[in-house]
């Protein structure tokens, strides 16, 4: 007798690895992108954010559902991860806070999940061999099957992924401040609508695609806000740099986070690449060189600007990762605008780049004051 | 910024003896200030008086000074090395006080020298109870409610305010929290008031609201000059607010705070670093954090490495020390590589990928009458620190690892749980409460009484629940049919073999340790070894840091190389602490220069031989018999070290031998004869060595035979015990028979010796190694204090100073006939006893001791390096004659170190159970010396039964 569900539950990769462990979540099968977080805190803020949308998460903390699950930490209206693979999952929590347990959670979110596997000899697979898609199952536990089926799963390069998670209708998040801002929602996080209505802006939320230059030509933002978002940048580009340029034709000041980062590097007609093993967790230095200070970050990005294709004419490279030297942002030259590979919203993960928003902010201060 | 071409020439302060509170983690981050520094081509002056630190070993720095650390010292040192910086801040409290004493008097100034590492100013204000505080207030940082008090009147004014007890007594400017304490009731109120008054060097105390029972936890940071700051470890206590961190177990990372919770207390932390002062280097901040709410208060920030710089390093693999003393020399974070990884940066925050127990270590049974409840005031006298894939098995190797005679938490029939006991111990904090909540659990007790009444978060309580429902399950199996899923559980639980044995043996029948390990590897049952990396595997590391897991994939490859395994000494404690540590990192370096790869195994994480560049392997596991089998039989080498872990490593001897293991050095039969005092007395017989009259006694009769035998006063002495545990001098019968009473309670297994108390006689200490042809002498030492006070707690001189040329000849020879009869491969040493010109022989011990280091100080010679290397294989007459000869040309002295203080409730007395925790080196010229006369002039005073 045991203390704890032992159902069994199997998490098979494309290249034919295999690991038994125990079900947790729904029961059923699932698969993904098999992706890593090194977050030692935040798993829920991590399974709302929309970025990771399709993907199977592996945390590389061992316990997670510690402190169980409350509203305030979701990130969005729903859980957006695949599947979840842990090694030491916490049936029972600690917190007077939380309406609940993780495993509540996830059941009513109807994730998939996995625990007991060796999570860390899995990171180092994928380390070494690259990201790659996997299944997890606990009705189907025939290993060839599940292999078979993780071969056959959708790759992530070229699949666009934003339309799945952006809102339906354009939504308003009022503030009581002076700015109006047309954000686009890509899969935008709860945290940088918060962030951006605290520092005084009313958002006006477009969904990823549809209809929006009608109501901006009327509403006049004073500024632009590109979100983040999930999937292949170039795949979503085939519609967004529309509102993108709409954007820089106005004048008045852009500011990308991640995806959104992307789709304005793309736009001046730099690309991007798909990383080996992306960026996931919350504890990536980022050089600031402007001012040679450097800030922990929060990242979740599977793919990248490719410094390659930069054009010195067009950008500046104003962050710098300090442990590979990938792009983390950008300022433009030929339109007012910034943007930043990482999440300076955090949730989870450090506050430390939170100063972004206000950059942001100064210069939406700064034309409407020219304009004034 | 690169490193500074201002300053070339840099005085380290040590932190001088051990003592509770400020132990061997300065000896770790001093040895790694010194090799940074000079790796960076910087020329290093070091001062320190413990002589059994690596750090004042010849290859640490470039001149060393083993002198007291005072005032004087320091400017005669100054006068004549002319450093141009001082880096204080790897001496502890010790290294800061000289630091500031000499700012006042603008010292550092007038002769140009730079502090760096630390901004005074800065530690004063985090030092004053009340500067800090208006400084929080200042940042908006939430504070307890809290008044200083100068008087009496004062204190219960504030007390008053504060709403009544209880409150918290916090005395300005003390060591680990000295003198400091929870006031519960009206009748100790005036009591510990008026000590913390007296102990605090400014006589104050700061009087403040009790936040007891909240969450508290540490965070570790490090600063550039550029105010980049990092989080390198957030631990969070078990213990909850009442217990000071030093005494509290703790766990890494933090385990129940929310992120929005966590990035709270990291906005603060960074914040309250950059409001106090500018310096480049480490810094520790604490909270509380209320249970089920988001208030949170910030409880003290210490701006140098601490303590929990040492945990905060092993536990993440981050070498903390050896980057705050780069950014201390202008360095900034972004331009130096994590040491860990090679390739990324050093400033990030490291994540871990396992989770990390410290428990602390205690040594009550020394301490009659002593308070056992933890308070703010630090008790223990070191640590363990366990690795686990997840809190059971790191909780369970704790246990593992304290020693304590426990084979996990509980599950191993040491105690027979007691409701009632189990319940009145839970109601305070002791140092046996983990035990206590799995015996609570075993007796049905639910997860809400214990949290209750303990305040411990119940995610813990949950966890040990879950422990001890397996080891429900498992007491209903037995060895034939448990199955492999739930062996595996139990083992990734961290449920040791013998802990399994005894559970498989309460249905039906006995069940031995070995016949659990055999049906374990019959399932295909044994453990990975994992890699300690600062990333959580996102990039390839460096390090052969390792520890052991019951998991899919093994990440320690082991080399075609000849190897040789050297076990550490666990936990420090009275009677084995740093001494050992030195003697294992020289082993450590012996055994490389003999060609061998050298596979270090501890689990103690204030100790250099764990530094991840020392060992070519280190594998933090609990010296126990089974990981430490785990590990010889993974790695397979030609043998293991026992000699230089102490009683720890030595304890494990007898299983080496019936398992087969080579065990380098003196046979093991050898070392074990020499613990048997009755077959070792008769060794001395047939050699024609006295030795004080004896008897082998098994009770109080026995015991009072013997003693009219050979008559009063009588030394009473356990077997097989550690710094003289349970020893004591009876001078009549009925001291005898209590005290033999009193024996029999916590030895009951063994016969135990009456030996003639020599008294008035002057006792030696003699170090020495053989090679089985010739006989290296260390040093002879002599006490100024009589026989009969243990050696640890004596004043020891070298050389001797009144002892005749005739004994010393005698000593001379003895020396050498017990060597060369016991077949001794490498240490020995004698201790013994001259009276009216006859020597007499007390013990022998054929292992690196506690002098081992003070002697290798005093005369210039590293003498664990050459015994090590001896017991590998080398013979003394390998070596040149500079290595084999002193440079000592007067004397040196030991001088032992007592925790007195710490327990204000115990009497200062010594006898033949040591009590000290530390010692200094001293050398003197002659005997007018205070160091000498002193000690000389109190010699009887304190000896005591």
């Amino acid at each position: 007798m045991s203390l704890y569900p032992k159902d069994k539950a199997i998490i098979a990769l494309a290249d034919g690895t295999v690991a038994h462990g125990v079900a947790i979540g729904k029961k059923g099968t699932t698969g993904g992108e098999l992706c890593f977080n090194t977050s030692m805190t935040g798993y829920q803020e991590i399974f709302t954010d929309p970025s990771y949308y399709g993907q199977l998460m592996m945390m590389t903390y061992p316990h997670i559902g510690n402190y169980g699950t409350m509203s305030r930490d979701n990130e969005a209206r729903k859980v957006m991860i695949a599947g979840l693979i842990t090694r030491s999952f916490s049936w029972e929590y600690s917190n007077p806070q939380a309406d609940g347990s993780l495993q509540e959670y996830l059941e009513r979110n109807e994730v998939i999940g996995i625990s007991g596997v060796d999570t860390r000899k899995l990171v180092r697979h994928i380390r070494e061999k690259g990201v790659m898609n996997a299944v997890i199952s606990s009705e189907e536990l025939d290993e060839d099957k599940l292999v078979q089926m993780a071969k056959e799963w959708d790759n992530m390069k070229g699949l666009e992924l934003a339309t799945k998670v952006t809102r339906d209708e354009p939504q308003t998040a009022h503030s009581d401040g002076p700015f109006k801002v047309a954000a686009f929602d890509y899969g935008i996080k709860q945290n940088i609508i918060n962030n951006l209505n605290e520092r005084g802006c009313t958002l006006r939320i477009f969904p990823a695609r549809g209809n929006f230059k009608e109501e901006l030509d009327n509403w006049k933002p004073d500024g632009f806000f590109f979100s983040n978002g999930p999937g292949d940048p170039d795949a979503t580009a085939k519609y967004a740099l529309e509102a993108v340029n709409y954007a820089k034709e106005t004048g008045k000041p852009i500011f990308g986070i991640c995806l959104g980062h992307q789709l304005m590097a793309l736009s001046e007609g730099i690309s991007t690449k798909k990383m080996f093993v992306g960026h996931r967790g919350a504890n990536q230095p980022v050089k600031n060189l402007s001012t040679g200070k450097v800030e922990i970050t929060t990242q979740n990005h599977g793919f990248a600007v490719d410094e390659d294709t930069l054009d010195e004419s067009k950008v500046e490279v104003t962050h710098l990762n300090l442990n590979d030297d990938t792009i983390e942002g950008l300022r433009f030259k030929n339109f007012p605008g910034f943007s930043i590979q990482y999440h300076p919203e955090a949730s989870p993960g450090p506050h430390d780049s939170s100063y972004l928003f206000d950059q942001f902010l100064d210069m939406i201060k700064e034309v409407k004051k020219e304009l004034a | 910024m690169p490193r500074r071409d201002d300053i070339h020439k840099i005085l380290i302060i040590g932190s001088g003896p051990i003592v509770i509170g400020q132990a061997c983690e300065f000896d770790y981050s001093g040895s790694q200030a010194c090799r940074s520094l000079n790796d960076d081509g910087y020329e290093t002056v070091l001062i320190n008086s413990n002589p059994a630190t690596i750090m004042t070993d010849p290859m640490m720095a470039d001149k060393i000074y083993l002198k007291p650390l005072t005032i004087e010292s320091i400017k005669e040192i100054v006068e004549e090395e002319q450093p141009d910086a001082v880096l204080p801040t790897m001496g502890g409290q010790t290294g800061l006080n000289l630091t500031r004493d000499l700012q006042q008097e603008n010292y550092w100034s007038e002769h140009g020298i730079k502090i760096i590492g630390v901004d005074i100013a800065a530690v004063d204000i985090t030092e004053d109870r009340q500067q800090f505080r208006d400084l929080m207030e200042e940042i908006d940082i939430p504070q307890c409610r809290s008044r200083a008090a100068e008087s009496m009147l004062e204190a219960k004014e504030i007390t008053e305010e504060l709403g009544g007890l209880p409150i918290v007594i916090r005395p300005s400017f003390t060591m680990g929290g000295a003198g400091g304490g929870i006031v519960w009731s009206e009748d100790e109120f005036e009591r510990k008031v008026l000590r913390g008054l007296e102990m605090s060097p400014v006589h104050r105390v700061l009087i403040e609201e009790s936040i007891f029972g909240w969450k508290e936890y540490e965070l570790e940071l490090l600063r550039d000059d550029n105010d980049n700051v990092v989080i390198i470890c957030t631990v969070e206590n078990i213990d909850p607010m009442g217990v000071h961190t030093g005494d509290s177990v703790t766990v890494a990372p933090s385990q129940t705070l929310t992120d929005k919770q966590f990035q709270m207390l990291r906005d603060a932390a960074i914040k309250m670093m950059n409001s106090i002062g500018t310096f480049a280097g480490g810094c520790n901040v604490q909270f509380a954090v209320e249970p089920g709410s988001d208030r949170f208060v910030a409880i003290e920030i210490n701006p140098r490495v601490s303590r929990s710089s040492a945990l905060a390093s092993k536990a993440t693999g981050y070498p903390i020390a050896k980057i705050a003393t780069k950014l201390a020399v202008g360095y900034t974070l972004d331009e130096l590589p994590n040491p860990i990884t090679g390739n990324t940066s050093a400033c990030f925050e490291p994540s871990i990928d396992y989770v990390i127990v410290k428990a602390p270590r205690f040594n009550f049974e020394k301490f009659p009458n002593v308070d056992e409840e933890l308070t703010t005031q630090m008790k223990a006298v070191g640590e363990v620190m366990s690795i686990g894939r997840n809190f059971p098995e790191a909780l369970n190797k704790a246990w593992q690892s304290l020693e304590i005679g426990r084979q996990g938490l509980g599950a191993d029939g040491y105690d027979e749980p007691d409701r009632n006991q189990v319940r009145e111990r839970l109601m305070k904090p002791y140092w046996d409460r983990m035990i206590n909540i799995r015996h609570a659990f075993k007796l049905g007790a639910s997860v809400e009484e214990i949290a209750d009444i303990t305040s411990v978060d119940p995610w813990f309580l949950q966890q040990i629940r879950y422990m001890v429902s397996l080891e429900n399950r498992t007491e209903g199996q037995t060895l034939d049919n448990i199955g492999k899923d739930d062996f595996y559980e139990l083992k990734q639980a961290g449920f040791s073999d013998p802990q399994i044995a005894w559970m498989l043996s309460q249905s039906n029948g006995e069940v031995t340790e070995n016949e659990v390990r055999q049906k374990r590897k019959e399932l295909g049952l044994k453990p990975s070894f994992k890699v300690v990396d600062t990333c959580a595997a996102e990039f390839p590391a460096q390090t052969p840091y390792y520890y052991s897991a019951y998991e899919g994939e093994n990440e320690s490859e082991v080399t075609d190389k000849k190897k040789v395994m050297i076990l550490g000494s666990g936990p420090n404690r009275i009677g084995q602490g740093i001494e050992f540590d030195y003697s294992c990192t020289h082993a450590v370096k012996a055994a490389q220069e003999m060609g061998y790869e050298a596979i270090m195994v501890n689990c103690n994480p204030e100790t250099v031989s764990t530094d991840f560049d020392i060992a070519d392997k280190l594998y933090f596991e609990p010296v126990f018999w089974e990981r430490v089998l785990d590990i010889y039989e993974h790695e397979q080498p030609e043998g293991v070290i026992l000699q230089v872990g102490g009683q720890t490593a030595l304890k494990l001897g007898k299983k080496f031998v019936e398992a087969g293991i080579n065990i380098f050095g003196t046979p093991f039969e050898m070392i074990n004869f020499a613990e048997d005092r009755g077959s070792f007395s008769e060794f001395l017989k047939e050699l024609d060595i006295p030795f004080p009259s004896y008897g082998t006694a098994r009770d109080v009769e026995g015991a009072v035979e013997i003693a009219d035998r050979i008559g009063y006063p009588v030394l009473i002495r356990p077997s097989y015990v550690l710094g003289g545990q349970g020893m004591r001098i009876a001078v009549k019968q009925d001291e005898l028979e209590y005290y033999t009473e009193n024996v029999l309670k916590t030895h009951p297994e063994n016969a135990f010796l009456i030996d003639k108390f020599l008294e008035n006689a002057t006792e030696l200490d003699v170090d020495a190694v053989y090679d089985g042809d010739q006989l290296h002498i260390a040093g002879i030492m002599q006490h100024i204090e009589p026989a009969g006070v243990h050696s640890g707690d004596s004043t020891a001189v070298i050389p001797t100073y009144s002892v005749s040329d005739e004994a010393i000849q005698k000593i001379k020879e003895y020396q050498e006939k017990i060597a060369d009869a016991m077949g001794i491969v490498g240490f020995l040493n004698v201790q013994y006893a001259v009276k009216d010109n006859k020597v007499y022989v007390l013990e022998a011990n054929p292992r690196s001791t506690r002098t081992i280091p003070f002697l290798a100080k005093a005369t210039g010679r590293p003498e664990a390096r050459i015994a090590v290397k001896v017991m590998l294989g080398a013979k003394l007459s390998d070596f040149s004659e500079k290595e084999l000869t002193s440079t000592l040309d007067k004397w040196a002295i030991k001088e032992p170190v007592f925790p007195f203080d710490k327990f204000p409730e115990v009497k200062k007395e010594l006898g033949p159970e040591m009590k000290s925790t530390g010692e200094t080196i001293y050398f003197m010229d002659d005997f007018n010396d205070e160091h000498f006369k002193k000690p000389f002039e109190f010699k009887n005073l304190y000896l005591s039964k």
